[in-house]
């Protein structure tokens, strides 16, 4: 990224531009010392922030800090679900110990990221709640069965694609802030497609796609309806897909993933935790 | 900037494998070098659309859906080929999933020729005669490519659009190419769905790109020349 040229180009719009990043010390030395702090990686998001107090469009920096506390909600959820499920004894078949090892390790990946975005930015990571992924007991044998732990796998990345697609407007125009998370977002939607393949073949149920068919959710317990309500909407920005296409019904649902907002997400993930 | 070969030239490095188009290139090399010198001299600061570029995107939002718009034909064009004329030794399982594919990705085209209506750009023309559809290896890795593109390239644009219900839709469809990207992938290597550094970084996060790397990599099938100088930068 070529930083200083970036803020040249704004400098010439808005010559003010430096007292505005930053109005008590110089910018470069501000940019500095937060590298110092936050592992590389996140270097980005810090920049994004710092762009996002001088020109902020539609979200405040709360905003945006409230949006990325909800996803590493999610995103501790789903690493302590594949870190257990890894170690599980006899749970995960030797041919898809790799798979479900790659989606950990984003998982847990995705966390590391969050935090260090979040305390890069001066604000406060949220503390990782007290997760029962057997959700009070409706999925008892989830570290035991396999077939339970694949239909919560299903359940917990296809509500990751919702909760992130639901949270894209809160991070409208926050350059790398927003990219990152679309990077995240596409990264769940990857798991959700093999989780997805994985249970089809298991089940031997060709219904079952890596795409999401209308609101179905081929895991037969009424807690996870909620996860795929509202995935039968078949018009898109008043557009009927169906009938301007001419694809099926079923197709034009598969096409475009809907998203669910925070407190449909919230309510979902509330299932599993304790406290 | 503008997408002519000279343009193909510039990108060719970020872009995907071309065995032919690297030796072409190798031949070249020097004037290669030199035409990349005048492509990015007049890149430089000209955000002025000229006709004679090429097919206009349009302007800010606008510019940005007709993007997606042209990689959706791209794509519907080549699965509406796959499931037309499908590799030999194809099973019905792939049959099956590859006709959903092409719905979805005539879904997405169909779509934005609506959704922009007099704002689209035209049919564009794609040539996908380098293709050999009769083989399985070549036409599973091309979808993959495809695919893992348009995520790229949806992520790479997200930060452009100014207008939260475009961005709303973009996303909407993007989480659907990624599966497609996966299923892929794991049709090719098992267990690949979302591993390799070239579509996921060490932060577990997809990567990007910029609609120049893009159609880089895109350009070699659409023949349609398409100025994208007024794509929000």
């Amino acid at each position: 990224m070529d930083f200083i040229n970036i803020l040249q180009q704004i400098e010439k719009v808005d010559p003010e531009v430096y007292d505005k990043l930053d109005t008590r010390r110089d910018v470069m030395k501000r940019f500095t010392n937060i590298s110092g702090k936050i592992a590389l990686a996140a270097i980005p998001l810090a920049l994004g922030s710092m762009f996002n107090k001088a020109y902020a469009t539609t979200s405040s920096a709360a905003d945006v800090y409230a949006t990325l506390n909800f996803a590493l909600t999610l995103e501790y959820l789903e690493a302590e679900f594949y870190t257990k499920g890894v170690a599980a004894p006899n749970l995960i078949p030797a041919a898809e110990t790799t798979a479900f090892n790659t989606i950990k390790g984003h998982e847990v990946a995705h966390v590391e990221f969050l935090k260090s975005a979040l305390m890069g930015a001066g604000a406060t990571p949220v503390a990782k709640p007290t997760f029962d992924f057997t959700a009070g007991g409706v999925f008892a044998d989830v570290f035991t069965n396999y077939d339970t732990f694949l239909a919560l796998s299903q359940a917990f990345e296809d509500t990751g694609v919702r909760a992130y697609k639901g949270q894209a407007g809160v991070l409208l125009k926050q350059g790398a802030v927003l990219t990152a998370a679309l990077g995240i977002h596409a990264v769940e939607a990857r798991h959700a497609a093999h989780v997805r393949m994985v249970r089809s073949k298991r089940l031997n149920n060709d219904a079952l796609k890596p795409w999401i068919t209308q609101n179905t959710s081929f895991i037969g317990v009424a807690a996870a309806n909620a996860v795929y309500a509202g995935e039968n909407n078949g018009t898109q920005a008043n557009v009927n897909i169906a009938t301007t296409a001419k694809i099926s019904s079923d197709a034009a649902t598969e096409a475009f993933d809907e998203p669910l907002t925070r407190p449909e997400v919230e309510a979902i993930a509330k299932l599993f935790i304790k406290a | 900037m503008q997408l002519s070969k000279t343009h193909f030239l510039k990108g060719d490095k970020e872009s995907i494998a071309h065995p032919q188009r690297r030796q072409f290139l190798q031949k070249l090399s020097l004037g290669a070098g030199l035409l990349t010198t005048i492509g990015m001299a007049s890149c430089k600061k000209d955000n002025d659309s000229n006709p004679s570029m090429g097919v206009s995107l349009g302007s800010g939002d606008i510019s940005v859906l007709n993007y997606a718009y042209a990689l959706e034909q791209l794509e519907a064009a080549f699965y509406t080929q796959v499931v037309a004329t499908p590799y030999s030794g194809i099973s019905t399982g792939e049959l099956k999933l590859f006709t959903d594919i092409r719905d979805h990705e005539i879904g997405h085209r169909e779509f934005f020729k609506a959704a922009l209506a007099t704002a689209a750009i035209p049919t564009l023309t794609i040539d996908f005669s380098k293709i050999d559809f009769t083989k399985r290896d070549t036409v599973l890795k091309t979808a993959q490519t495809f695919e893992d593109l348009g995520v790229a390239a949806y992520n790479g644009a997200g930060n452009f659009i100014a207008d939260v219900n475009y961005l709303a839709l973009a996303g909407k469809i993007v989480s659907v190419e990624a599966r497609h990207a996966a299923y892929l992938r794991d049709l090719i290597t098992p267990g690949s769905f979302s591993s390799g550094s070239d579509i996921v970084d060490a932060n577990g996060i997809n990567i990007s790109m910029t609609p120049a790397a893009v159609f880089a990599a895109a350009g070699a099938y659409i023949k349609t020349q398409i100025d994208t100088n007024t794509l929000p930068k």
